[in-house]
């Protein structure tokens, strides 16, 4: 028995994979093909699962109501249409905005002394590794009507001796906007700076020997040997960003619903796992659909797993 | 030509990324000397014992421990030792565990042929492209349906119900994490060259002596860079902590979260200092290792 499975080498690397694969199984694969056959179930009263196969929950997450009152011209309410038209413009604007604030900052420390370079790696480090809901927090008390940015605009209109109304910032969808950037800059930076370490100084060189100016050199060299970076970097902020509730629950209130709200609340609040399961799909459908369509296009860098 | 001229426009905005970066965290740390109770507005800093003044509605008397009055506080509160417990237990647990077998699995997806191989493969990068609450609510369902099922089974009631609690975290911690540390260790093992394996085999060593003295040191420091970035991750998470934990099982992150829906006194912000210092700490020492690492080479 163990004479053979010495000689034979596709059965070791079964059995090296095995543990591995029985865990992606269990926690992974089952549980999403759990998620999709809930979701075609009903909810008891009692918020418990009942299988069957009702479509009710897709046509509920499309505006349209299964049991609507007779005579009424028009059952169709738009609202869960609108969170997930809201989640995914938010998670658009996020990465537009996280983009061009980490680009340049990549560049710096891509081009700083190699002596240096690790001393501002290690400042991107800090907030990156500092808990992701301390950072939220950490916005609540800039935001907030009493908060730090207020002190500081309300000293700024004194020196002017001007009059001064405290902004109403937090439980905005700016606060959420702003929240999500600060959150996910850091995993732009990191896959960012990476690809611009690796180009080659020689092209820069080759570049000015043939006449081209800075932008000329920025726009023709620098920015496409990047772009696997961005690729990579768009990736790691898009698809969490669609899913977060954390930053919209706290910074947003109630006022600003995402659909990673919408599904915390089925299986928290409401209780109807069948409908929350029915949302989270159509979450991992539309993010998968973007992925897949984005990378199709620029290709999928490596840098995915630097940060 | 200097390589590393660098446009104005450029440093201007790293500065001003940078004071983006840091502005959040300076604040947090200074309102954690905050001399107010409720943390709404920052009322100075917490008076040293000897200038003992009268404050509306605010904290006076700190006492013993002067202006770290609210770490004091934090250092006697029950729950956060708790939780800090917990976190530190599913962070090592989940740890362990990913390193081994996410290590078996780089070596069996880098140097052996088998059925399932593409797929194996391809399974390591679903929880890379799919959001975290996917996952979560997936094996919150999981889990519900599971000891149900069971608990109806067995005839177990009371305490001896099967119920999310410490194991369920770390059960999917690891799920999370286990891609992670497979994924860099075959990079690692990607990037070495087979014949030094082949050499040692060629000298007569055999296969688990190979792997102990030729391929184990060579990826060492994957398997290293790998567990760092699953305790990492375990530390940090919050998402699927969220829908797995149960009474008992509460981290650090999940009950920040859960004051942060009630009054909040200064004593998250003491926390969240001690929390920076230590990733401070941390990421300082493996900046030296690494560069020292870099030096011997």
């Amino acid at each position: 028995m163990l004479q053979r499975l010495r000689e034979n080498k596709s059965a070791q690397g079964t059995l090296l994979a095995t543990p591995t694969m029985l865990w992606m199984l269990a926690l992974l694969i089952i549980p999403l093909l759990l998620t999709l056959v809930v979701s075609f179930g009903k909810r008891s009263p009692d918020g418990d699962v009942i299988y069957t196969f009702s479509l009710d929950n897709y046509i509920r997450l499309l505006g349209y109501s299964t049991d609507c009152e007779n005579g009424q011209a028009s059952c169709f309410n738009p609202l869960y249409l609108q969170i997930l038209w809201r989640s995914v413009s938010l998670a658009f604007n996020t990465t537009i905005l996280v983009i061009v604030l980490a680009y340049p900052l990549a560049y710096f420390i891509a081009r700083a002394q190699p002596k240096r370079r690790n001393t501002f790696l290690f400042l991107v480090l800090i907030p990156l590794w500092t808990n992701f809901v301390i950072r939220v927090y950490a916005w609540m008390m800039l935001l907030r009507k009493e908060g730090a940015i207020n002190i500081i605009l309300g000293w700024v209109a004194g020196l002017f001796g001007l009059d001064f109304q405290p902004l109403e910032m937090l439980y905005t969808p700016g606060a959420v906007l702003v929240g999500m950037v600060y959150e996910f800059l850091p995993f732009m930076i990191l896959p960012i700076f990476t690809s611009l370490e690796k180009i080659d100084g020689s092209l820069y060189e080759a570049a000015a020997d043939l006449g081209a100016n800075a932008i000329k050199t920025f726009l023709r060299v620098t920015l496409p040997l990047s772009m696997p970076g961005v690729v990579a970097g768009t990736i790691l902020v898009f698809i969490p960003v669609m899913g977060t509730f954390i930053v919209s629950d706290i910074l947003g209130g109630r006022q600003v619903i995402l659909v990673g709200n919408l599904i915390q609340r089925q299986f928290l609040d409401a209780r109807d796992p069948t409908f929350g399961s029915a949302a989270s799909l159509i979450l991992m459908i539309m993010t998968l659909i973007v992925t897949y369509f984005y990378t199709r296009k620029f290709g999928f860098g490596e840098e995915i797993v630097v940060a | 030509m200097n390589p590393y001229r660098r446009h104005p426009v450029i440093q201007i905005a790293t500065v001003l990324v940078y004071i983006f970066l840091y502005a959040p965290i300076v604040v947090l740390i200074l309102y954690s000397f905050n001399a107010s109770r409720t943390n709404v507005t920052f009322e100075g800093f917490i008076p040293r014992v000897s200038e003992r003044v009268e404050m509306k509605g605010s904290l006076v008397q700190a006492a013993p421990c002067g202006a770290f009055h609210w770490f004091c506080e934090l250092s006697k509160n029950d729950d956060v030792i708790e939780a800090a417990g917990n976190t530190l237990t599913i962070a090592f647990a989940s740890t362990f565990v990913s390193v081994i077998i996410g290590t078996m699995a780089a070596l069996a997806l880098q140097r052996y042929e088998f059925k399932l191989k593409p797929f194996s493969q391809l399974s390591l990068y679903i929880p890379i492209v799919i959001p975290e609450i996917v996952m979560g609510i997936g094996i919150l369902t999981l889990f519900s349906q599971l000891f149900g099922l069971l608990n109806g089974a067995l005839g177990l009631t009371g305490d001896s119900r099967l119920s999310l609690g410490l194991g369920t975290v770390i059960v999917s911690h690891i799920a999370f994490s286990v891609p992670f540390v497979t994924l860099v260790v075959q990079a690692r093992l990607q990037g070495f060259d087979k014949s030094y394996e082949e050499a040692a085999m060629d000298l007569g060593a055999n296969e688990w002596t190979t792997f102990r003295r030729v391929t184990f040191p060579m990826i060492l420091p994957g398997i290293l860079s790998g567990g760092l970035l699953a305790f990492t991750l375990s530390l940090d998470d919050f998402v699927i902590t969220f829908f797995t934990n149960g009474p008992g099982s509460t981290t650090l992150p999940i009950y920040v979260y859960g004051l942060l829906r009630k009054i909040i006194t200064p004593q998250v912000n003491a926390l969240s200092t001690v929390w920076v210092l230590t990733v401070f700490i941390a990421v300082l020492l493996l900046q030296m290792l690494q560069s020292r690492e870099q030096k011997q080479h």
